[in-house]
């Protein structure tokens, strides 16, 4: 995972709540046995007319918004299905930062791990960024990590609140097994305790 | 000293996650032992392909159990399969299995299903087991007493790496279902009740626990039915306390204690269930005498209402994000608001997937089925949850009462349930389907459905529409 360090970027504009996961992988794109190449199919269904074409009407296809790293989207993102594509299908695009006011839980995590940083604002907020996106397509913010800033032309910049442990691993781009394996003696402790206390399930 | 005294009550989710805990230390997420461990072709291959990258190996193959779903056809079994990403899986996962020594029900074994109707038919889950599977609906083991939920590919490869996984912990929220269900509703119709009315964000955070009489009253396979659903309302999972159910369904099933160790699990069992007084962050309350068969009638399974009622109008909602959200729905959907549910028509019919392709499923389908004939222009498939299952309603004839009334009767998979094999609904067509999710595409591009219980999908089969079934 790459560390993830301070950026300014374009920051797309979503006005949509509930995307759900189907919307931002369809499922005829998770057959795949390999983990990139996933952005060419994000948003596919809104993104491409029936030919194939892009589809004008779509947020992401305004020339504005090309290379944005970072989206800003309506309530409740990545609800739906669990497929961790979509954070994948997300990365692979070019986005490292999604700003909402709320997502569902699997999908959260699962951003951590595939280095997007996921920030909560509230509604209020969120109306205020959507505004300045909104009147000035293709404006950049600054997102500092290590200081939990957002900072915006437009002076609509906040701070935000992240669960340390997921802030750590998302600055040093350490992956989560190899933080886990740190304890792998108390797992083989659990491990022996757990065979006394519930023999049968290593009958 | 009243906060002490419920400090010391606890629910059965914080039960199970107090004695899960392995590590849990200040400014690092607690790190939650898996019991349990199931996967399918479609959500794994990634994890594998991480593991062997960075040369780790599987910690203990025995807590995993796989099988072949997604994207298995459900006919023609025997011929290649036609989709060459859907066979590149399917190879994949055989391959992946066999190399790391995991327990696979590959497509054409006896034992082969939707993992979430597979596993229990084996006893593979236990009350009190932490169970994850890259796949949202394994909340379904939480029918068992088991904290059960989906994980995403990156937490697969962790799982196998080091039987653990860091985890937030959850809020906890009862669901109290009072009362006994009218005649023809179900497990399904309670859960898309609770969907409707707490929403789809409403268990954001939560893990819910279902109690009450009628949710006691169900059987394992309602329950299983019901805790499915528990991630369409949200929630991280859905859990029923165990019972004598649950013990006499477990009881001489292949992963199931023996019964040298029998009453030794079941002594613990016993003591998992929420303490009397032991307090929930939320409670909902349901009366089940008032939960109509239910019909969803847009693109989230929170847009649904009775058999009875009406297609609603976006103006109705007081809820700008909802008044939107109907409004595009029904763009969607084809819909015009204030239509009677029962004017619907419909084009296809599906009864299967990991929420309703048990064996009590097709029993009240067929039952429905029977003498009756698949409308003009309707398609009507069963797709059963296992082979198991599938073998058991040809046992009882259930198979002849669908092909006599015209219904397609297939090979266990997942099918129509998300369309990745094959079987789909084209553009502008409409289902009556058991599934779980109605998402936009969800069954096909284009393609518009309608979640319903499986007596309520039988009855719109005959009919080419929705009826209200307790009025026949
Ligand atoms: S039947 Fe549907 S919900 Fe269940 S595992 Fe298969 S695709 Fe997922």
């Amino acid at each position: 995972m790459e560390p993830y360090k301070k950026h300014e970027s374009i920051a797309a504009l979503m006005n949509r709540s509930n995307v759900d996961t189907d919307q931002i992988i369809p499922k005829q794109f998770l057959k795949k046995v390999e983990r990139s190449g996933f952005g060419q199919h994000l948003f596919h269904d809104w993104r491409f007319n029936d030919d194939g074409s892009d589809n004008a009407e779509f947020e992401l296809n305004k020339p504005a918004f090309k290379g944005a790293k970072i989206l800003v989207v309506g309530d409740n993102f990545g609800c739906g299905s669990s497929r961790e594509h979509a954070p994948w299908a997300i990365a692979d695009y070019g986005f490292n930062t999604i700003i909402s006011t709320s997502y569902a839980d699997i999908f959260y995590n699962n951003c951590f791990k595939n280095g997007i940083l996921a920030i909560k604002v509230d509604k209020d907020q969120l109306d205020k960024l959507m505004t300045e996106i909104a009147a000035n397509e293709g404006v950049r913010f600054v997102v500092d990590l290590e200081n939990q800033q957002v900072t915006t032309l437009g002076g609509t910049g906040f701070h935000f609140e992240i669960d340390p442990f997921r802030k750590g691993n998302l600055l040093s781009g350490l992956d989560d097994i190899g933080l886990t394996l740190k304890h792998v003696d108390k797992i083989t402790e659990y491990e022996q305790q757990h065979k006394k206390d519930y023999p049968w399930l290593w009958a | 000293m009243q906060a002490l005294e419920y400090a010391m009550k606890k629910t059965m989710y914080e039960k199970i996650w107090d004695s899960h805990l392995v590590v849990d230390e200040a400014g690092q997420a607690p790190l939650l032992y898996v019991d349990r461990h199931l996967m399918h072709e479609v959500t794994s291959p990634q994890a594998f392909e991480g593991l062997r990258l960075s040369g780790r190996k599987v910690r203990n193959p025995h807590s995993i159990l796989a099988t072949m779903d997604h994207c298995v056809p459900t006919k023609n079994r025997n011929l290649p399969i036609a989709d060459p990403i859907a066979k590149k899986q399917i190879e994949t996962m055989a391959e992946n299995c066999r190399v790391n020594g995991l327990n696979l029900y590959d497509m054409t074994d006896p034992n082969n299903g939707v993992i979430h109707v597979v596993v229990p038919e084996h006893g593979f889950v236990h009350p009190g087991m932490v169970v994850v599977c890259g796949d949202s609906h394994t909340a379904t083991h939480g029918a068992f007493g088991a904290l059960a939920f989906g994980i995403g590919t990156s937490e697969v490869e962790h799982v196998m790496a080091t039987q653990t996984l860091p985890q937030k912990k959850s809020k906890t929220m009862q669901v109290v279902v009072n009362g006994s269900l009218s005649k023809y509703a179900s497990a399904k119709d309670i859960a898309l009740a609770i969907t409707g009315k707490i929403g789809t964000a409403g268990g954001t955070g939560y893990v819910i626990e279902y109690t009450g009489s009628a949710i006691r009253e169900l059987s394992m396979e309602g329950r299983m039915t019901l805790c499915n659903m528990a991630i369409e309302a949200g929630a991280r999972a859905g859990l029923v306390a165990p019972d004598e159910k649950t013990y006499d369904y477990l009881k001489g099933r292949e992963f199931a204690p023996s019964a040298q160790y029998w009453d030794q699990a079941l002594a613990y069992w016993k003591t998992l269930p929420s303490d009397e007084g032991a307090l929930f962050d939320a409670t909902v309350t349901l009366d089940a005498a008032d939960i109509a068969p239910q019909v969803s009638w847009g693109t989230s399974p929170e847009q649904v209402v009775g058999v009875d009622g009406c297609v609603p109008a976006p103006e109705s909602f007081t809820d700008e994000i909802k008044r939107q959200a109907c409004e595009n729905a029904l763009a969607y959907m084809g819909l015009t608001p204030n239509t009677k549910i029962t004017d619907i028509p419909i084009d296809l019919v599906f009864i299967g997937s990991c929420t309703n392709g048990r064996i009590e499923d097709f029993r009240i389908a067929a039952e429905m089925a029977k003498g009756t004939q698949v409308a003009k222009g309707v398609t009507a498939i069963a797709v059963p949850g296992s082979y198991h299952v599938k073998h058991q309603a040809e046992d009882e004839g259930l198979d002849k009462i669908f092909i006599d009334a015209g219904w397609e009767w297939r090979d266990p998979g997942c099918s129509m349930c998300l369309a990745m094999n094959g079987d789909e609904l084209t553009k502008g067509q409409r289902s009556a389907s058991t599934s779980n999710r109605n998402f936009e595409g969800r069954q096909g591009k284009g393609g518009r459905t309608h979640l319903v219980s499986p007596a309520m999908a039988a009855a719109a089969a005959a009919a080419g529409h929705f009826v209200d079934i307790r009025k026949l």
